[in-house]
């Protein structure tokens, strides 16, 4: 179970809604991917075709959590304005505070994001700000009350997957609040191993809208989320230099 | 009378005075939409008494797919 602020949630696979190829490959993706949280963005509408569709819309909203983020953000301000407008919908009260301070990394403006997250907590919101693999930072965050953290594995977008995973690690282990790896996965493997490393959760987006059947690729997320998890509670077993036989060394019929 | 509408400038009827009005003179009174008027949020249920003068600066937003 993973537990952010007061909600609960069985999957720990939280899923973003941007860049699919149609709503119908969305709404099956979403299905499959078992996720109860879904991020959005808050943007301008356009007033003069207030008919076009919204997933939104579409969706069930007692089954899923809106996580929006304050993507576009490039100071706490910013970030601030478009939180409250999220939550001024009164359909959450959860968010994602994102806000950029590099425009080709897209890495989080990490002072700008402790500001936020700090206004936004005092005024009621479930925080969950996304942040570089800085130790230091997530501490500073979580020390604020942040509800998680949401280090990025590498830059949004990317697909490269975990580029750090002892900093991921280091976070996790100071942790006392859930950890979300958040941007850069890239395959199943990489959600495994975010898992694998200790991760509460992981956020993802492009590895699945964009991938060449996101239906599959939500499928296959999931089940290495929950594999990873699994993993994770089981306990890998430690590497050892040498090979050591599965099978006894008693018994043998040449002896 | 003109508004800055998502920072466009938008003539709209004369018969339009209130939030409420220019979300129905639209058709997005059953849609998710939030509004923003001078940069102060308009309350979902304040959009009836919230009135509008020419040159207000207005925001609405929704949510699309982002992640």
């Amino acid at each position: 179970m993973l537990k952010i602020g007061p909600y609960e949630f069985n999957s720990r696979l939280l899923l973003g809604t941007g860049k699919y190829p149609d709503f119908d490959i969305q709404r099956k993706a979403v299905e499959e991917s078992g996720t109860e949280v879904l991020t959005f963005a808050v943007r301008r509408m356009n007033i003069f075709e207030a008919n076009q569709p919204n997933f939104l819309e579409q969706l069930d909203l007692k089954k899923y959590k809106l996580l929006p983020n304050t993507a576009g953000a490039k100071t706490a301000d910013e970030a601030v304005r478009i939180a409250r407008l999220s939550k001024a919908s009164g359909l959450c009260d959860m968010v994602k505070v994102e806000v950029i301070g590099c425009d080709k990394t897209l890495l989080p403006d990490p002072v700008e994001t402790l500001k936020a997250s700090e206004i936004l907590l005092n005024e009621g919101f479930i925080v969950l700000p996304y942040t570089s693999d800085d130790v230091v930072l997530a501490r500073k965050l979580q020390e604020l009350g942040c509800h998680a953290v949401m280090p990025c594995a590498s830059p949004i977008g990317s697909g490269q997957g975990i580029l750090n995973p002892l900093y991921l690690k280091f976070i996790m282990e100071q942790a006392t609040v859930p950890v979300i790896v958040d941007a850069g996965i890239g395959s199943p493997a990489d959600a495994a191993f975010s898992m694998e490393l200790g991760a509460d959760g992981v956020l993802l987006n492009t590895a699945v809208s964009s991938a060449k059947d996101p239906v599959k690729m939500a499928k296959a997320m999931k089940l290495a989320v929950d594999a990873g998890r699994l993993g994770f509670e089981a306990g890998r077993i430690a590497k050892k230099d040498y090979a050591a036989a599965s099978s006894p060394a008693e018994g043998m019929i040449f002896s | 009378m003109e508004l800055i509408i998502n920072g466009e400038a938008v003539t709209i009827p004369d018969h339009i005075k209130t939030s409420a009005a220019l979300l129905n003179f639209f058709q997005l009174e059953e849609k998710v939409v939030i509004v923003e008027l001078n940069e102060a949020i308009v309350a979902k249920n304040a959009h009836q008494d919230t009135t509008l003068s020419a040159g207000d600066r207005i925001e609405i937003v929704h949510f699309v797919g982002g992640g």
